[in-house]
Formats: structure tokens, sequence, C-alpha cells
């Protein structure tokens, strides 16, 4: 339960981890839709050495970004496959039944398991060197223009904010609940799949209970402490705009314009 | 001496209770003077918790009238007699807003709508005199209880109230955050001047308030000073409270003829008094 997404955060002092969570955000989505771009070894290796280049800056070890792949590594193995059996042309190398490899087949299996790579180093990166509330932050200033909607911007953000700050909370109550419950003999990752889905009811009713319960609590400090809505708020964390931050615009404007000029 | 608070025949009951015909508070009247300590205390269930919750307008009093610091509570003063009151809960968790230390004691600030600049400068003096400042970044999952009902009161002194409301705060505490906070509660209280009223089970805690109010099934049924209140000792038992045991060694030394001051004793005190017993004869 330790692996959970949300406390992946490395805390550090980097050029990565000053930007601007609202930088790192916008441009990590611009990065995944470039890598579409790339469609020869130029302007993918182009891509590998920049993002290699990011995560050096970061100064985070490479073994976390590996890790980041482990959980995909079955759908990165069956994507590639199936691009390197069934696509044709160019040489052909093997052939058996309706299963090839071409060269068409190994040269687009490689591409998609750099896409691969790419986004995922990428996105791992941006949640290894944001801490989650400065994403909430950055979300939540990402979608005011939606106030012109009525979106409720600060309502969301401020969910946001609350329920990653009761992830560790309910983290232990869970584990105080599965405590508790094992000493009344219930057995937790044990017997047939039914059996462990079945074992998880004790555990998920108490904790459903005492959640609402929290909210309750909670919802009456809130009150009492003169929350009246998001109107008229005032704000304490701010986030600040640097010249880092736009040069990281331009560095990535650059690296359009070389992808286009590398590519096909 | 000011008035603080006034409570006029307030009367609440609960929806659930309406059926059976039942008053969670029932004729509450009383006054409450500017730098008092007043502790609330009686069984589960007599109402103590519903009477501080009427007080700051969390719920909603079916008669009767409430006035804080010359503000008459209504819906239109509601959030102004907020800011003059902060209640600190039972569970350190539950009360916990903001993702870190800092985050949290601004909240309250926020909500408000207090200028940046100042909410800054504020934040930090709060948390320095709870002597948090160094646990600013922190999240709450790093701090033990007695801290986060540290951060929950500076989260209340940043406001600058005039009155505030322990609700049980330190029944969740072991005894080590217990005294931190009291004794803190105790020192913001000289320093401020500010009103505490506390509600507890804590007769220990009780016993060193200004007034005790005897909360039963609703009714305000008796206040005093701590002596006058303690001195009631069998009808207290019947209440379901708990007399103090420097109380109760009292009752049973008056019983055997011992000639004892009235006013209320620590066990300190008490010992200091019986060493000394034979020897001032």
């Amino acid at each position: 339960m330790n692996k959970l997404i949300l406390g992946r955060y490395i805390a550090g002092d980097s050029l990565i981890h000053r930007l601007d969570p609202r930088a790192k955000l916008v441009l990590s989505f611009y990065f995944v839709g470039i890598i579409f771009m790339a469609n020869n070894w130029q302007s993918f290796s182009m891509l590998l050495i920049f993002t290699l280049g990011c995560i050096l800056a970061s100064k985070i070890s490479l073994s976390f970004f590996l890790k980041g792949v482990r959980p995909l590594i079955w759908l990165i193995i069956f994507t590639v496959a199936l691009q390197m059996l069934f696509s044709s042309g160019g040489q052909m190398y093997w052939h058996w039944g309706i299963f090839k490899i071409s060269e068409f087949g190994v040269t687009n299996g490689l591409y998609i398991f750099c896409r691969f790579i790419l986004i995922i180093f990428m996105s791992t990166l941006l949640t290894l060197s944001t801490a989650p509330l400065q994403l909430a932050d950055a979300i939540e200033s990402l979608l005011k223009p939606l106030k012109a909607i009525k979106f409720p911007v600060y309502e969301i953000a401020l969910m946001l904010s609350i329920a990653l700050r009761f992830v560790p909370t309910l983290m232990d109550e869970t584990a105080k609940i599965m405590n508790a419950q094992r000493a009344r003999g219930v057995n937790f990752g044990q017997g047939s799949l039914i059996k462990q889905m079945q074992s998880i009811i004790p555990l998920l009713i108490p904790l459903f209970v005492s959640s609402f319960n929290r909210a309750e609590d909670l919802a009456i400090a809130m009150e009492s402490r003169g929350y009246q809505g998001g109107e008229g708020r005032t704000k304490y964390r701010v986030l600040k705009w640097q010249t880092t931050d736009t040069m990281a615009f331009v560095l990535f404007a650059v690296v359009t314009v070389a992808l286009v000029y590398l590519k096909n | 001496m000011t008035e603080v608070i006034k409570v006029d025949h307030l009367n609440y009951q609960y929806e659930a209770q309406k059926e059976l015909n039942e008053m969670a508070l029932k004729d509450v009247s009383f006054t409450i003077n500017k730098g008092e300590w007043v502790a609330i205390i009686g069984h589960n269930g007599s109402g103590k918790s519903t009477l501080s919750k009427n007080i700051n307008g969390l719920l909603a009093p079916k008669s009767g009238e409430i006035t804080v610091d010359g503000l008459v509570l209504s819906t239109e003063t509601v959030w102004d007699i907020r800011r003059k009151i902060g209640i600190v809960f039972q569970n350190p968790d539950n009360q916990f807003v903001g993702a870190t230390v800092e985050d949290d004691v601004a909240f309250g600030l926020e909500n408000n709508g207090i200028e940046r600049k100042e909410m800054q400068e504020r934040v930090r003096d709060a948390l320095e005199r709870v002597d948090m400042w160094q646990f600013a970044a922190k999240e709450p999952a790093r701090l033990s209880g007695g801290q986060k009902q540290r951060v929950a009161i500076a989260g209340i002194v940043a406001l600058r109230p005039e009155v505030i409301i322990l609700d049980e705060s330190t029944s969740m505490l072991d005894p080590e955050g217990r005294d931190e906070v009291l004794s803190l509660i105790h020192q913001l209280k000289d320093e401020r001047g500010l009103t505490i009223i506390s509600i507890t089970h804590d007769i220990n805690e009780a016993a060193s308030a200004d007034k005790i109010m005897v909360m039963d099934g609703g009714q305000l049924v008796k206040q005093g000073t701590p002596a006058e209140i303690f001195a009631l000792g069998e009808q207290l038992v019947d209440m379901g409270l708990d007399v103090p045991y420097p109380e109760r060694l009292k009752a049973a030394l008056k019983k055997r003829h011992f000639d004892i001051p009235d006013d209320y004793m620590t066990e300190e005190g008490m010992v200091d008094w019986l060493w000394q017993l034979n020897s001032t004869k």
C-alpha cells in the first residue's frame, strides 16, 4: 500500500523541482502530444536524449524511472510483439503462417517501444518531482478560466487538497481495522479469490462508516472556522511564475522545431 | 466585569427527538464574564457539546437568545460570532483541514478574506506562539496528537478571538499531550485576556477553573466555584460524575471532625496540608 502513486514524490531542490507545477503539468502533456510526431530514428533519439537530460537535471536516480516502467511491462511487450508479428513491408526475415517478422515490423515495434518509454519517463518525472499538493494547486490555477461557466474551481481544489491530506490518515485507519479484524480471525490475502474478496468486506464497511464520521466532524470544524464556500476567500499558497518557467517553454519550442526538422 | 457570553432561556431539540418529545437543552440561562475560565461538566448526553454548538451557531436554537460580545446570534451575525469564538474539537485529525501545518493555520484566515501579506505574518506569529513554527511545512501525519491540537489552537489564535471553547479537546491525548495543551491555553488566556469555556470529563481539569457549570439531562443544574461544586459530593456522583480524590478525602476527614479549609485543594496541596496538620497544633 506504500506504493500508492500519490506518495511517489521525492523531495529535492533541483531545477526541475523548482519549476512552477503549472509549467510542468502543461509541458508534460504537451510532450506526450509531440512524441507522436517522431517517426524516424533521428527524431526518436533526439527525444530520448532530451528526456534523459531532463531526468539528469532532476537529480533523481534513473532506477526510480525504471521502476515506473515495471507495472506496464506486459502491456509494452504485448503491443510491441503485435506490431512486430503482424505488420509487413520491406525485407522479410521470418514467417510462419500468419506470423511474420519484417523490416517494417521491427522498426515499428522499436518506435512503439520508444514511445512508451518516453511517455512513462516524462510522466514519472512529473510525479516524482512535484508534490501532490503542488499538482492540486496547478490544476486549480489551470482550471480557473472555467469559473466563467460556473464550474466550482475553488471547491474542486479544496476537495483535492483535503483528499490528499486524508490519504495517510485513512491508511493508518485501514491498518488499524485490519489488525482489529485479524484479531477476530479474518484472514487477509489468503484462500481463493472469492475468499479474499469476502475478507475485504469487514475492512471496507468500518472504513466507510468512520470516513463518514470524519467527514461530518471536518465539516463542523470547517464551518466553525468560518468556511462559507469559495467566494471571498483569499489564498495562502500562491504559485509564482519565474523566468525559468518561461525558459522551459522556450526549450520545448526549440525541441518541437528540431522534431519537425528531423522527422520524415 | 463585562459579559462576553449571555445565554438566555435557550432550548434546543434534535430532529430525532421531536417524536419522543425530548429536549437536548432545556431552558439554559447563564452569563460568562470576560477573562473567566469556565468548565462545563456532565456525563455523556447531558447536553454539553450541544450547548457549545449552539453558542457559535453551528446548531440553531429552538428558542431563546444568545449574545456574544454584544452581538445577538442570528443568521446575519453568525459569521462575525464565529470569528469571536474558536472551538478546539475532540479529534485532532478530524479538524485538520490543511495539507500542511501552515496551510491549516491559514485556513481560517483564508475564509475571512485576510490579505496574503497579513496572513503570512499572522500564521507565523500564531505558530511561534504555540511553539510549532519549526513544523510549518510538515504534514499532519507526522505530528503527535498534542502537536495537532496545538496547531488547531494556532489556527484559532491567528483569528484573534475573544473566546476559546475546548470541546473535550484533551480527551484523546496522552497525559503529556494534555498537559502541553492545557498549559498553553492557560498562558494564552493570561496574555490575551481570553475567555475559556472548557467542556470536559476530566474532573481535575475542571478543578482549576474559575467557575464550574454542571449539566444534566439538558439542564444547567448547578454552577459555582470548584469548591462549591465539589462540596456537593454525593449529588455529583448521582449525576454520574466523579469527585476528585482530595475532595473525597476531605469529606471523609470532615466526618471524623477534622478542621479542614473549605476551598478546593489539589492533590499536592492536600499532601502539604496533611503533613503540617499535627505540627501546627
